[in-house]
C-alpha cells in the first residue's frame, strides 16, 4: 500500500471535497466531511507506526515515480526513524484541530476546514519528500493555506501578521531554492539522499549552509528571526496557532537534520558554535521576554521559541543524547504547545480576550479546565512524568557533557520556564473570581474535555515511558551522526 | 513472597488512592474518598514494615522495574534500591503520612476541597516513596520534582487567597533554583560515569577522586567537588538551606496537615536523605563537605533566631524546622550521615507532632494562629497540651526524649570533626541549643500557659510589632469566611476530636522512645551497613563509638554536658520572659530595635529577592521585549527594511510618471551621457 501517498493525498482530497460540497448554509455537512477526512487521514498513517521496521536507518515505505524527467525530478517519498513520527504527529494534530474548530468556527466553515486538511497533506508531503524539488514545492505551498487561515479567520491585526509571516518565511526559503538548484548542478540529481555523498569544498558548504540555514531558522524560528511568530500566533485563530506551533515549526527543525547536517557536515561542524550561541540566546533571552508578556498567546508563542531553542541546541551538540533529546522535544512540543493554545482557545471562545489581566480566578468556575491546564503548564515547565521533561533533560545532559557552562546556560530554562508559565497560570487561574465575565464561565464541554484528555494522555505517556519513541529514532540518529562526522571535503 | 511485587505495592497503593480519588472524588463522596486514601497509605505502611523485616534479615535489593529509555549503551530505568537507609525512610514516610491522613479527616472536615486534599497527600506519599526507593539519579529527580509539584499544589491549596498563591509560586521557583544545580550535578555524573545508576557510580567514584576539571581560568576543580556541590545546591532548595530557605516560612500558607507532612517531616528532608545516599561521593571531597557544613551551620543558627520573633504559631514551628534541617546538614558535612538520618527520623516524629498540635490549637481557636491571642489553653485541651510538651522537650533536646540523642550526637560529632568550618559549626549548633529551647518554650508558654487572651481584640493597635504577622494570619481564615476568625465572645476552646488527638498520641510515643531505642543500632551498631560510606579521615562517629557505653550512660553523660544546661537555660529564660516577667520582651525589643528589625524582616532576604530577582527579571524582560525585540529587531530590521523598500519605490515611482515628455527628456539625457562617455574614452 502506498501509505505515504495516502497520508498526503487523502487529506488534500478531503479538503477539496469539503470546498466543493460545503456551503455556508449547511455548515454541519462541511464539518462532517472534514472530520471524516481528517480521521481517514490519521488512520492511513497508523500503519506507518505499526509496520515501521526498527533497527535500520534506511528509508521505508519508499515510493518513486517520474515527475519532470527533463530535470530528473521525481515523485520520491520515504520516511526513516527521524521523520515518521512527524507524519503521525501532523495527522493526529489535524484531527484534533478539525474537532476543536467544530462549533467555534461559524464563518466560512467549509473553507476553514479545507484549509487545514490541505495544509495537513502538504505538511505530510514535506516530511516524506525525498526529492529536493518535491520538498520545495510542498514546503512553499504550505504557506498558502496558513496565510489564508491567519488572514481570514484571524484577529483585528490579521493582515499585518499574515503578510509578515508570508514575507519572512518566503524570503528565507528563496535562498534555499538557489541552494537546491546548485546541488542539482553539481550532482545532476534532486534526490536528497544522493546529496549526502556529494563532495563539496568547505567554502561551498558554508554558502549552502547559509542558504539552508536562513530558510529553516526562520521557520523554527531561531533568534533573531523569530519576531513573525508572536504576531502570527496572536492573530491566528486557535486552530491556526495549534498547527503553527505543533507542526510548521517542526518543519524548520526537520530541515536541519534532513538537509543541513548530512549535506554540509563540515560546515555544520565548523559553524556549530554559532548555532549553539543562537540557540542559547533563544533559551535565555526569550525566556525573559516571555515572562513580561501580557497576552497569553504571545507568552506561549515566546515559550515555543525558547523550547525550540533546545531543539537546535540538541542538534548541534552532535551526540546521540542531544539529537534524541531534540527530536523528543519536537514531538513533545507538538503535544504541549497544541494543548496550551487549545487551552487559551477554550478561554478565548468564552471571554473573547487573550489578556492575562482580564482573567483571574478561573478555577472557581472552570475546575476541570484548570486541572487540565495545570497538567499542560507543568509539561511546559518540563516536569518529570510529562513529555516536556524528556527532551529538555536529555539535551541538558548532552550539553553538560560537551561543556559545563553550555549545560548551565541551557538549564536556566528550568527557572525561567517555571517563572513565565506558572506566573501566568497563577494570574489567570488562581485567586478569587476577578470579574463578572469570569463568574459567568461554564466549564469544559464534552468535546473540549475529550480533546484535552487525548493530549493529556499523550503528554503523560511520553513522559512516563518515552522508550518507544526513542526506539523508533535511535538507529537513524546514530546513522545521521556518522554522516555528520564524515568529512565531505 | 515475591519481593519486587511487595516493593511495588508500597508506592502504588497510595498512587491508586490518589488517582481514584483525584478523578472520581466527587462521585465517591467524602467518606469513601478518605477511606480509600487511608487504606492505600496503610497498606504502604504495612508493606514497608514487612520490607523492613526482610531487609533486617539481610535481603538487600537493587533492580529495575522497567526501562524508561534506552539510547545505545545508555539505559535509563525506573528501579528500586532497597537497603537499610531506604527502608528506614519508607517506614518514616508512610507512618507520618498515615498519621496525617487520619488527622486530616478532622482538620479538613469543613473544607470544600476535602477529596482533592486527600488525593494530593496520597500523591505526595507516592512521590516521596519513589524518591527514597530509587536506585538511580533519574528516578531520584523524578520523585524530587514530583514532591515539589505536590508541595506547590498544597501550599496553594486555598487558591482564592493571594498570599497562598504567592507562596506556592515562590516555593516552586526557589526550588527550581535548587533543581538547576541538581540537574547540572546529574549531568556531570552522566558525563563522567556514563551511567545514572547508583551502584556503578558509587563503585567507580574513588577512581575519579583525582580527576579535575577546568571550569574557568586556570583553576582546576576536582570533578567530585563540582558534582557534590551541584547536587547539594539541589538539596539546599528542597531542604531549605540558606539562602534558598525563603520559601519554607511562606509555605505555612498551606493547610496545617501538609505543613506537618511535607514541610517538616518528609519532603524537606529529601535533601538530607539525598546527601546521605550520595555519601560515597561526598566522602571523596573535603571541600564539598566543608561547604555543606558551613551552609548547614548558618541555617541552624540564624534561622533559630528568627523563631524567637514570630507571633504566628505555625511560623515559629517553621523556623524551628529550618534550624533543625541546618543541624542535619551540619551532621552531613561532618560525615556523621547516620546521625543526620537519625535526627531526620526523630525530627520527623516530634516536628510532625508539634505541627499537628499547632493545628489542633488552630482548630480550637477557629483558625486564629496568633500566639498573642492564645494563652491558658492547657486546661481546655489537655491531650494537645501534653503532647505539645513532649514535642517541645524533644525539640529542645532534653533527655530522655528523642531529640536529645540525635541532637547530642550531632554536636559531639561536630566537635570531633576536622572539615573546613567545623569550629564555626560547633559554635552554631551549640548556641542553637539555647535558642531552640527558648523559642519552643516561648511558644508553649504563650499558647498554653498564662492568661487567656483568646477573646482579646486583634492586635491592630500594636502597629510596630505586627505588620507581616497580621497579614499572614488574616490570610489564615477559611476561604469562605474571609477576615472573620477566632472565637465568638463567651465561647471557650474545646479539645479536638479523636481523629486529631489519636495521631498526636501516636506521634508522641516515638518522640519519646525512638532516641534511646535506636541510637545504639543506628549510630554505632552498623544498622546502615553498606548504604552509608564514611572514609577513615572523616570517621567521627567511629571515634564517638570508642566512648560509647550505652544509651543510659550517654544520657547521664549528657546531664553533665554543656548542651543540656544550655537547653535548661533556654527553657528557664523563656519561662522568665513570658510567664514570670511578661513585660521584659517588650523592653528588650525597644532596647535592641535595630536587631529586632533585622530579625523581624528575616534579614531582608525576601525584600532583596523581590527587588533583585523578581523585579530584576521583569525589568530585564521588559527591556529585551521592548528594546531588543520591539525596537531593534522588529522596528529597525524588519519594519525598517519594509520601509526602505517603501521609500525606494516611492523615489523610483517618479521615474514612471506616465508623461511622454519625461521619458523623452530622460532618453535625451541618457543619449548625451552615453555619447560623452563613448567619445571621451
Amino acid at each position: 500500500m502506498p501509505y505515504l501517498s495516502l497520508a498526503i493525498w487523502v487529506p488534500i482530497a478531503a479538503g477539496l471535497a469539503v470546498l466543493a460540497i460545503g456551503r455556508d448554509r449547511d455548515a454541519g455537512l462541511a464539518r462532517g466531511i472534514a472530520l471524516m477526512g481528517a480521521l481517514a487521514g490519521f488512520l492511513v498513517t497508523v500503519p506507518l507506526w505499526v509496520h515501521f521496521t526498527h533497527g535500520t536507518s534506511d528509508m521505508q515505505f519508499v515510493e518513486r515515480a517520474e515527475w519532470i524527467p527533463r530535470f530528473d525530478i521525481y515523485y520520491l517519498l520515504g520516511v526513516d526513524g527521524l521523520s515518521v513520527l512527524f507524519v503521525l504527529l501532523n495527522s493526529l494534530i489535524t484531527l484534533l484541530v478539525v474537532w476543536a474548530g467544530w462549533e467555534v468556527i461559524e464563518r466560512r466553515v467549509a473553507q476553514y476546514m479545507a484549509a487545514f486538511l490541505i495544509m495537513s497533506g502538504l505538511v505530510n508531503g514535506a516530511f516524506c519528500a525525498l526529492d529536493g524539488m518535491l520538498f520545495y514545492v510542498f514546503f512553499e505551498a504550505m504557506l498558502i493555506p496558513m496565510y489564508l487561515i491567519i488572514g481570514i479567520w484571524g484577529g483585528p491585526n490579521r493582515v499585518y501578521a499574515a503578510i509578515k509571516f508570508f514575507l519572512y518565511t518566503l524570503l528565507g526559503s528563496l535562498l534555499m531554492l538557489v541552494a537546491l538548484i546548485y546541488l542539482y548542478n553539481v550532482s545532476e540529481t534532486f534526490s536528497i539522499i544522493d546529496w549526502y555523498d556529494v563532495p563539496l569544498s568547505l567554502k561551498t558548504q558554508i554558502l549552502l549552509f547559509v542558504a539552508f540555514f536562513l530558510a529553516f531558522a526562520v521557520k523554527v524560528p531561531m533568534w533573531p528571526v523569530h519576531t513573525w511568530l508572536p504576531d502570527a500566533h496572536v492573530e491566528a485563530p486557535t486552530g491556526g496557532s495549534v498547527v503553527l506551533a505543533a507542526i510548521t515549526l517542526k518543519l524548520g527543525a526537520y530541515g536541519f537534520f534532513r538537509f543541513i547536517l548530512p549535506i554540509v557536515p563540515d560546515a555544520s561542524r565548523y559553524l556549530s558554535g554559532f548555532v549553539i550561541t543562537l540557540s542559547l540566546i533563544a533559551v535565555v533571552y526569550i525566556g525573559f521576554v516571555a515572562m513580561v508578556q501580557d497576552d497569553m498567546k504571545k507568552l506561549i508563542a515566546y515559550s515555543s521559541i525558547s523550547h525550540m531553542g533546545f531543539v537546535t541546541l540538541g542538534f548541534f551538540l552532535f551526540s546521540e543524547l542531544g539529537m534524541e533529546g531534540a527530536l523528543v522535544q519536537m514531538i513533545s512540543h507538538g503535544f504541549v504547545s497544541a494543548a496550551m493554545f487549545l487551552c487559551v482557545g477554550v478561554m478565548y471562545d468564552r471571554m473573547h480576550s487573550r489578556l492575562i489581566a482580564d482573567y483571574g480566578g478561573v478555577v472557581n468556575t472552570m475546575p476541570k479546565f484548570a486541572a487540565f491546564m495545570m497538567l499542560f503548564a507543568m509539561a511546559n515547565v518540563g516536569l518529570p512524568a510529562t513529555s516536556g521533561f524528556v527532551g529538555e533533560f536529555l539535551v541538558i545532559l548532552a550539553a553538560v557533557k560537551v561543556n559545563f557552562w553550555l549545560g548551565l546556560l541551557a538549564a536556566i530554562t528550568l527557572i525561567l520556564g517555571a517563572a513565565y508559565t506558572l506566573w501566568m497560570y497563577k494570574r489567570v487561574i488562581f485567586g478569587t473570581v476577578a470579574n463578572a465575565s469570569v463568574a459567568g464561565l461554564h466549564d469544559l464541554s464534552r468535546r473540549e474535555f475529550w480533546l484535552l484528555a487525548t493530549l493529556a494522555a499523550l503528554v503523560l505517556w511520553m513522559g512516563v515511558w518515552p522508550k518507544p519513541f526513542i526506539d523508533v529514532m535511535h538507529t537513524s540518529v546514530t546513522d545521521l551522526l556518522q554522516q555528520v562526522a564524515k568529512s565531505k571535503l | 513472597m515475591n519481593r519486587p511485587l511487595l516493593y511495588l505495592l508500597v508506592p502504588l497503593a497510595p498512587l491508586a488512592g490518589a488517582v481514584v480519588v483525584g478523578l472520581f472524588g466527587r462521585q465517591l463522596g467524602r467518606r469513601l474518598s478518605h477511606w480509600l486514601c487511608i487504606v492505600g497509605v496503610g497498606v504502604a505502611l504495612a508493606a514497608s514494615a514487612l520490607v523492613w523485616r526482610d531487609v533486617m534479615a539481610g535481603h538487600v535489593f537493587n533492580g529495575d522495574v522497567y526501562t524508561w529509555l534506552q539510547s545505545g549503551d545508555l539505559k535509563l530505568a525506573i528501579g528500586f534500591l532497597i537497603d537499610p537507609l531506604t527502608v528506614l525512610m519508607m517506614v518514616v514516610v508512610t507512618f507520618v503520612s498515615l498519621m496525617v491522613h487520619i488527622y486530616t479527616v478532622g482538620y479538613m472536615a469543613d473544607d470544600p476541597g476535602y477529596t482533592r486534599f486527600f488525593s494530593y497527600i496520597s500523591l505526595f506519599t507516592f512521590s516521596m516513596l519513589m524518591l527514597v526507593m530509587s536506585n538511580n539519579f533519574l528516578q531520584l529527580f523524578f520523585g524530587w520534582e514530583a514532591v515539589g509539584l505536590v508541595s506547590y499544589l498544597l501550599i496553594g491549596f486555598w487558591y482564592t487567597r493571594p498570599t497562598a498563591n504567592y507562596a506556592s509560586l515562590k516555593a516552586f521557583l526557589v526550588n527550581r533554583v535548587g533543581d538547576f544545580g541538581f540537574v547540572l550535578g546529574i549531568g556531570l555524573v552522566l558525563a563522567y560515569f556514563g551511567t545514572l545508576d547508583y551502584a556503578p557510580v558509587f563503585a567507580h567514584a574513588a577512581a575519579l577522586a583525582d580527576t579535575s576539571v577546568n571550569l574557568w581560568g586556570a583553576a582546576q576543580w576536582s570533578v567530585l567537588t563540582v558534582i557534590c556541590i551541584c547536587l547539594f545546591i539541589g538539596a539546599m532548595g528542597k531542604s531549605a538551606q540558606v539562602p534558598l530557605h525563603v520559601w519554607l516560612p511562606d509555605s505555612m500558607e498551606g493547610p496545617t496537615p501538609i505543613s506537618a507532612l511535607i514541610h517538616a517531616a518528609t519532603m524537606v528532608t529529601a535533601g538530607i536523605f539525598m546527601v546521605a545516599r550520595m555519601s560515597p561521593l561526598f566522602e571523596l571531597s573535603t571541600t564539598a563537605l566543608g561547604f555543606v557544613t558551613v551552609i548547614g551551620a548558618t541555617t541552624a543558627l540564624f534561622m533559630a533566631f528568627l523563631g524567637i520573633v514570630q507571633n504566628d504559631i505555625k511560623r515559629v514551628v517553621a523556623y524551628s524546622t529550618l534550624s533543625q534541617l541546618g543541624y542535619m546538614t551540619v551532621a552531613l558535612g561532618v560525615s556523621a550521615y547516620s546521625a543526620a538520618i537519625f535526627h531526620l527520623m526523630t525530627h520527623a516524629f516530634f516536628k510532625a507532632l508539634l505541627f499537628l498540635g499547632a493545628g489542633s490549637v488552630i482548630i480550637a481557636l477557629h483558625h486564629d494562629q496568633d500566639l498573642r491571642r492564645m494563652g491558658g489553653l492547657r486546661k481546655y485541651m489537655p491531650v494537645t497540651y501534653w503532647t505539645a510538651v513532649i514535642g517541645s522537650l524533644a525539640l529542645a533536646g532534653l533527655p530522655p526524649f528523642a531529640g536529645f540523642f540525635s541532637k547530642d550526637a550531632i554536636i559531639e560529632a561536630t566537635h570531633l570533626s576536622s572539615v573546613p568550618g567545623h569550629g564555626y559549626a560547633y559554635f552554631a549548633v551549640m548556641t542553637g541549643v539555647f535558642i531552640t529551647a527558648f523559642y519552643s518554650f516561648r511558644m508553649l508558654f504563650l499558647a498554653f500557659h498564662g492568661p487567656e487572651r483568646f477573646h482579646a481584640k486583634p492586635h491592630g493597635a500594636h502597629g510596630d510589632e505586627a505588620k507581616a504577622e497580621d497579614a499572614s494570619h488574616d490570610a489564615g481564615a477559611e476561604p469562605d469566611d474571609p477576615g472573620h476568625h477566632g472565637l465568638a465572645p463567651g465561647e471557650v476552646p474545646h479539645e479536638s476530636p479523636w481523629v486529631v488527638t489519636v495521631p498526636l498520641v501516636l506521634l508522641a510515643i516515638p518522640s519519646i522512645f525512638t532516641g534511646w531505642a535506636f541510637i545504639d543500632p543506628m549510630l554505632f551498631g552498623g544498622y546502615f551497613g553498606d548504604s552509608i560510606v564514611v572514609n577513615e579521615p572523616h570517621a567521627v562517629l567511629a571515634e564517638l563509638k570508642s566512648e560509647w557505653h550505652g544509651a543510659v550512660a550517654f544520657m547521664l553523660h549528657g546531664l553533665l554536658g554543656l548542651p543540656f544546661w544550655l537547653a535548661i537555660g533556654g527553657i528557664v529564660a523563656a519561662w522568665y520572659c513570658y510567664l514570670a516577667n511578661p513585660a521584659l520582651p517588650e523592653r528588650a525589643r525597644r532596647f535592641a530595635g535595630a536587631i529586632y528589625d533585622l530579625l523581624d524582616n528575616k534579614y531582608y532576604f525576601d525584600r532583596f529577592n523581590d527587588w533583585f530577582f523578581a523585579g530584576g527579571g521583569r525589568r530585564l524582560g521588559n527591556f529585551l521585549s521592548n528594546v531588543g525585540d520591539g525596537a531593534i529587531i522588529d522596528g529597525f530590521f524588519v519594519n525598517g527594511s519594509a520601509k526602505v523598500v517603501g521609500w525606494t519605490s516611492a523615489l523610483l515611482r517618479h521615474m514612471q510618471s506616465g508623461y511622454v515628455y519625461h521619458y523623452a527628456f530622460t532618453m535625451i539625457i541618457g543619449l548625451f551621457a552615453l555619447l560623452t562617455w563613448w567619445v571621451g574614452r
